[in-house]
């Protein structure tokens, strides 16, 4: 293909993916806009008073950032999930695996369609915030960076658990036991200045502290770890899943017989 | 001569251990209507599974216009376009949507794809449905959907895996003129069906497959002359209690007013009309029992099972 074709080709997946979220707004943008208002009534307004500041900062301004990373991770993972496995289930998988596209067209028009509703629900989720709290912006580039960069990772673990799926149930599995506890426990709510010593060092091999803090960092400035120390994890975790979803598709793993 | 596609030494063991090909090698002309037949589980849809690239080989070749799969899949897949069994889009996109972005899987601008979408799905008279989700569509429909989305990027190698099945017999013959049309426009066709009249009529060169081999591999008109007898049903306008007797030919009644005759393909049947009219009793309607193709496919089919079994 050129590369004028194998633009045509990624464009379609990517329009396809925005349409499919956009056509399900309501299962899609609304409900993640209702738990996070949820969140910042509870958490920020009624608790966050009685707990103080954290960080420098008064709670709901320390919660926010963490309260939008944890939605753009959550979006972009169940958007790739749930479409690219309800693709294999129907059968029109093979629409794309007959077809000329490329594995990595394939695999970045997905990405693509992730951060797109990741970015989608992390804008609402902003503009939610604003009506309870001030955001100022320390540095817009990390914050794009951040934000850009978690997508595409979570997009990528979604894939994954897509490709390995054989029900629906499993789908629901890793965000249910893995990704919901990691992001509890990954600074959303806490500085981990906070913990004894033991904790704060097991709570560094939790990848979302990085990318929670290195979002905190551009929004206010301040993080519990080093942003460059961030992105580089980040960065790795992007290669290696990469790279292992790649070779699930070259090999044809839970989609080719 | 240059083929379509080319079939060597194709093995599939799937990772149950079950060997669905047994080294099968065939060859397909350029321009041919070919018909890949066999029983249920014979390893038609693996074949074509193999070809179309979603059902990974054990070990042989495969050519796409001379492209070989394993070096150049990128070209083959350009040049071919797939009709599945089974109805693998998604339901609840509209029918135009999906025969658009199916172009747009090949590279094809929008603009274009659009339009050749409207063109087919005139052709194909799936128009007034163009804008409907694909699950308010008919069985009917449905095919004609996949056929639509097979052939928006003008394949050279369309592969039909049991098109018309469930359809009903107008729209089925309907189906065949299209078919017959685009072949005639240059288009190779491969076929697989049930419906033996279906590859009877329309192509011209087939192979059986049955347990992963091929059993056959010719022409259908050489296929049809190795059919040594027909079978005729008689209707008798009066009943008959006494079945005519002779060597030339094999006799037997359906019910009082119907008879079965089996004959050689030298024999004629004037000795049977002749039997019965000594016997005062009158034809008024005749017809083949079954499709020709049928009885030799049967006749392939029970002999391999007999060479396999060793019965």
């Amino acid at each position: 293909m050129s590369i004028t074709e194998i633009y045509i080709a990624w464009m379609t997946i990517v329009r396809k993916e925005i349409k499919r979220f956009m056509r399900i707004w309501v299962q899609t943008l609304i409900p993640p806009s209702i738990t996070m208002v949820l969140y910042f009534v509870i958490f920020g307004n009624l608790i966050g008073e009685r707990i103080g500041p954290m960080g420098g900062f008064d709670y709901m301004q320390f919660v926010v950032p963490g309260l939008i990373m944890m939605a753009v991770i959550t979006n972009s993972y169940g958007n790739v999930v749930s479409s690219f496995y309800s693709t294999k289930y129907q059968g029109n998988i093979e629409e794309m695996l007959v077809s000329p596209t490329p594995n990595w067209v394939i695999l970045a028009g997905y990405i693509t369609g992730g951060v797109a509703r990741g970015l989608a629900v992390g804008l609402i989720v902003t503009t939610l915030s604003l009506f309870f709290t001030h955001l100022s912006i320390h540095n817009f580039a990390i914050i794009v960076m951040v934000v850009l960069m978690t997508s595409i990772l979570f997009s990528l673990g979604g894939f994954i658990n897509a490709i390995y799926a054989n029900s629906f149930d499993d789908i629901s599995i890793i965000p249910t036991f893995v990704l919901t506890p990691l992001t509890y426990l990954g600074g959303v709510f806490y500085s981990i200045d906070l913990l004894p010593d033991f904790w704060a060092t097991v709570s560094q091999a939790n990848p979302i502290l990085y990318m929670v803090n290195a979002f905190r960092y551009g929004i206010l400035g301040v993080s519990d770890i080093s942003v460059a120390w961030a992105f580089a994890v980040i960065g790795f975790f992007i290669v290696v899943l990469f790279a292992y979803s790649m070779h699930l598709l070259n090999t044809g793993k839970g989609i080719r017989k | 001569m240059s083929y379509a596609l080319e079939i060597e030494q194709l093995y599939k063991t799937y990772d149950n251990g079950f060997t669905a090909l047994q080294g099968i090698s065939l060859a397909v002309q350029e321009g041919d209507f070919f018909a890949l037949l066999g029983p249920n589980g014979a390893g038609k849809s693996t074949t074509l599974g193999v070809v179309s690239s979603l059902v990974n080989k054990s070990q042989g070749q495969v050519r796409v216009f001379g492209h070989d799969l394993d070096i150049d899949l990128s070209a083959a897949k350009q040049l071919m376009g797939i009709v599945p069994q089974e109805f693998n889009f998604n339901m609840f996109e509209r029918v135009i949507d999906i025969v658009v972005q199916q172009a747009g899987y090949y590279g094809i601008p929008k603009v274009e794809a659009k339009q050749r979408a409207t063109e087919l799905l005139k052709q194909l008279g799936l128009w007034d449905q163009h804008k409907q989700a694909a699950r308010t569509l008919s069985g009917g429909m449905k095919r004609r959907l996949m056929i639509a989305r097979a052939l928006v990027h003008r394949p050279k190698l369309l592969i039909l895996d049991e098109p018309t099945a469930g359809v009903d017999i107008e729209l089925r013959r309907s189906m065949w003129a299209f078919f017959e049309q685009i072949n005639a426009q240059g288009t190779t066709i491969i076929l697989t069906t049930h419906y033996l009249e279906e590859a009877e009529s329309l192509c011209r060169n087939i192979a059986i497959i049955d347990h992963g081999k091929i059993v056959e591999n010719t022409s259908m008109q050489s296929l049809l002359r190795q059919l040594n007898t027909e079978t005729f049903i008689l209707d008798l306008a009066e009943e008959l209690h006494k079945l005519p007797e002779s060597s030339d030919y094999r006799a037997h009644l359906l019910n009082p007013q119907q008879l079965q005759v089996t004959i050689n393909r030298q024999q004629n049947l004037n000795k049977v009309f002749e039997a019965l009219s000594d016997m005062g009793v009158q034809v008024t309607s005749m017809r083949n029992k079954t499709n020709r193709l049928e009885e030799l496919f049967i006749d392939l089919v029970q002999n391999n099972q007999t060479e396999i079994t060793g019965a």
